[in-house]
């Protein structure tokens, strides 16, 4: 087991993370801990090497190239008893000291549990662009995209890119409530620039408004092709495809958070101006404290930085932008929020609880996640409640329950 | 409302109060503060085990394993009752001598047992190291989801008229009454104390105190562990010493799931997570089998065993009040001992000749600590 010491510790080398290490490393000694081999984050992860985006290029060559200890492959899993973090690493488990802790640890999506949901080749839509980066050949396969928000855009595009027959994208959300969003976004010209690009590359692909998947069958015959039902204003459609990418918008990722005492609120971690978290030495940063976008978190850990390092006067200089930056992630989660019509999409066999096949049924008379968990294993599995917790908090209004450590399957060898 | 008994407790002792007293025609009330089975309940192993530390720790694991046997073709299949057995691991020739004494001790009772050489301990259990001595193979312990085991018996009792009160805690337990946090007196005619780690709060002067555990799950690794293996040395490691200690304890789960035991401390008040003692145990673990190195653990938990100074619970009549009985103090064997302590409160209160002796369980027995 070693040891590693810092003065400000960052876990997560996304936008967020890098953009917290970076000003923080004027003054103090940083390490940043990522889990992938490479820094970048679901954004901006570099794709074979490749790096697109100029400010990421420029923030992880900084960081590479400056002072800033960087340790990749690593995953935090929780605190141990003497105020460290334990990460798990190829050469065993690292003990992380800090003086102050930056979490910069991102969002996941949120899936939502309709018949047929867990068939093969039903993925999510980030799942399926990280299989496609990481080998899968799309080329000449059906995709339907379905799901809400901004993610499912960018997911068709890189699917398209490399050969997919984008069959539709469907979103739920109705399209005046797009139509506002998209109209409020003069505001920020960067992403007009993006979401127009990427538009006019998905011209000839169906962007269905108000409608989402109800249910996929195996289609009949041999391989894995699929018959995905989708809901279009009222009436029921059937599309025949090869991949489903499924994603509803984000979930922000608080379970170290959670593990390490910071308050968290509606699914949140509730931090002040200067991005403190309840736990005074902990800091956060990024969508972990509200999905908010790049712009977002990339002004909010320049913030924390910063302030982590007692340059608050430099961080106060940022507050406008973040304003700015939270204005745009309200009206995205409002525009993208889910309608209630997909409460009532699983049926009582519908697997909730994938690692431990718990369906629907056997849940809806639970008063809490607690109470359904000690009973019937939901969200006890390896994901530890990472998928079905979005799911049953929207489905049932149900609060996530307790985060136990390791908050990632570890080797027991390394605990 | 008025009831014949109340039971202060939601943990499988008082669920299976409540199933015997309901199943007798006493129309109960179960009080829970948090959530069925949430406490101590939650944190076990669901181990159904013969114990030989005594005599009366014998009887009362024995009757209430007969009595789990004789439930099981009821259980549901999620209660993931089986029948998988326990080797008791020897590491050394002294262990073994204590593998005979161990034998001889069960086949002059009845319990049917196989001592196992080094080789046939492999051939049982092959992720054991190589080396090891032997073992005692009892046939006839078991293993249960005790969550659903609970939830079971709280059901039954449902349908034989029983009522339920979640989420309001009990202050003060009277004559005839039970006062919650809210204010409500719930009135009965007997009241049952199975309020577990917290039962000396509302009957004072019973001495149970806390002893923290460790477990840790696996992801699914079916057929890694056959049998719920514990050291043999447990005994001399864990029971009756005052300083904390680890022990070498596997349970294979049905779902193919590998638990992992045992921690003990005393004094420990906080539920957080000791690194310190964690690693004794794991390490423990991997001196007796190695592969469990490899294993990927998606939870690590801790729990209070609530313990009486000479590791026999409390059942039966409070002294001094004919109206209060208390089924708590269990230890590490309450999964195993919660039927029969059923059975036991059920035929104090109403008079029938028990089963077995319930006097050495008696609350007012005078307990020496050793």
């Amino acid at each position: 087991m070693s040891e590693i010491g810092s003065e400000v510790l960052v876990i997560g080398g996304g936008a967020a993370g890098m953009s917290a290490a970076l000003p923080a490393s004027a003054r103090a000694k940083v390490t940043v801990v990522d889990d992938n081999p490479l820094l970048g984050g679901q954004i901006w992860r570099a794709e074979l090497g490749k790096i697109r985006s100029p400010e990421a290029k420029l923030l992880i060559e900084s960081l590479e190239a400056g002072k800033i200890t960087v340790i990749n492959n690593a995953h935090v899993f929780g605190p141990d008893s003497y105020g460290r973090l334990l990460a798990e690493s190829p050469d065993g488990t690292i003990q992380l000291k800090y003086e102050k802790l930056v979490l910069a640890t991102g969002a996941r999506e949120r899936f939502l549990p309709f018949p047929g949901w867990t068939l093969p080749n039903i993925l999510g839509a980030g799942g399926l662009q990280a299989m496609v980066k990481g080998g899968l050949s799309i080329e000449n396969k059906r995709v339907v995209v379905a799901g809400t928000g901004p993610l499912l855009f960018a997911v068709a595009d890189y699917l398209k890119a490399k050969g997919a027959i984008v069959v539709c994208i469907a979103e739920q959300a109705p399209a005046a409530t797009i139509r506002r969003f998209a109209l409020g976004l003069w505001r920020y010209p960067t992403k007009i620039t993006q979401g127009t690009a990427m538009r006019i590359r998905l011209r000839d692909v169906p962007y269905l408004t108000n409608s989402w998947i109800t249910g996929c069958i195996k289609s009949s015959g041999s391989s894995n092709a699929i018959t995905a039902t989708i809901s279009r204003r009222g009436k029921t459609v059937s599309l025949d495809c090869d991949y489903v990418a499924c994603g509803f918008h984000l979930v922000p990722s608080t379970e170290l958070a959670s593990v390490l005492g910071c308050r968290i609120e509606k699914g949140v971690v509730v931090v002040n101006e200067y991005q403190q978290t309840s736990v005074a030495n902990i800091y956060c940063a990024g969508e972990p404290t509200g999905i908010g976008g790049i712009e977002a978190s990339l002004v909010e850990g320049k913030i924390a930085g910063l302030s982590a390092t007692g340059q608050t006067d430099a961080a106060r200089e940022h507050f406008a932008e973040r304003d700015k930056t939270r204005r745009f992630g309200k009206a995205l989660n409002s525009a993208f929020a889910l309608r209630a019509e997909l409460k009532r999409l699983a049926g009582p066999d519908t697997i909730i609880c994938r690692c431990e096949d718990v369906e629907y049924g056997r849940l809806t008379e639970f008063p809490s996640s607690r109470e359904a968990k000690l009973q019937t294993r939901c969200g006890m599995g390896p994901c530890q409640g990472r998928i079905c917790g979005a799911a049953t908090e929207f489905l049932f209004g149900w609060e996530p329950g307790t985060v136990r450590p390791p908050i990632f399957p570890v080797k027991m060898e390394n605990l | 409302m008025s009831f014949d008994v109340a039971i202060v407790g939601g943990g499988l002792v008082g669920a299976a109060c409540a199933a015997s007293l309901s199943e007798r025609g006493q129309k109960v009330v179960v009080i829970e503060s948090t959530g069925i089975a949430s406490g101590t309940t939650a944190a076990g192993m669901g181990h159904i085990v013969v114990m030989d530390d005594s005599e009366a720790q014998f009887a009362l694991t024995r009757y209430s394993q007969m009595l789990w046997d004789r439930l099981s073709p009821e259980l549901p299949k999620l209660a993931e009752f089986e029948n998988c057995g326990t080797i008791w691991v020897a590491s050394d020739d002294e262990e073994m001598d204590e593998v005979r004494r161990k034998s001889a001790f069960y086949a002059e009772r009845g319990i049917s047992c196989e001592i196992l050489d080094e080789c046939s301990l492999r051939a049982a259990e092959p992720n054991l190291r190589q080396g090891l001595a032997g073992g005692l193979l009892v046939e006839g312990d078991s293993v249960v989801y005790q969550l659903f085991a609970t939830r079971f018996l709280i059901e039954k009792a449902k349908r034989n008229g029983a009522e339920l009160i979640v989420g309001k805690k009990a202050l003060e337990i009277g004559a005839n009454a039970v006062t919650l946090s809210d204010g409500t007196r719930v009135l009965c005619g007997r009241v049952v104390n199975a309020a577990g780690a917290a039962a000396a709060e509302l009957s004072p002067g019973l001495n149970i105190s806390k002893r923290k555990g460790h477990l840790v799950i696996t992801e699914r690794y079916p057929n890694f562990a056959r049998h719920q293996l514990v050291e043999l040395g447990y005994l001399k490691s864990a029971h009756g010493s005052a300083t904390d200690s680890v022990a070498f304890n596997v349970q294979p789960r049905s779902t193919g799931q590998v638990l992992l035991g045992s921690s003990r401390q005393f004094g420990a008040e906080d539920g957080e997570i000791d690194h310190e003692i964690l690693r004794r145990m794991t390490a423990r673990a991997f001196d007796y089998m190695p592969a469990l190195r490899d294993l990927s653990v998606v939870r690590v938990w801790t729990g209070f065993r609530p313990a009486t100074p000479d590791n026999l619970p409390y059942i039966g009549r409070l002294p001094e009040h004919d109206n209060i009985f208390i089924a708590a103090g269990h230890e590490g064997l309450g999964i195993t001992t919660s039927l029969g302590t059923g059975e036991l409160i059920a035929d104090a209160m109403l008079g029938c000749e028990p089963a077995i002796p319930i006097e050495p369980y008696s609350p007012a027995r005078k307990v020496a600590e050793h």
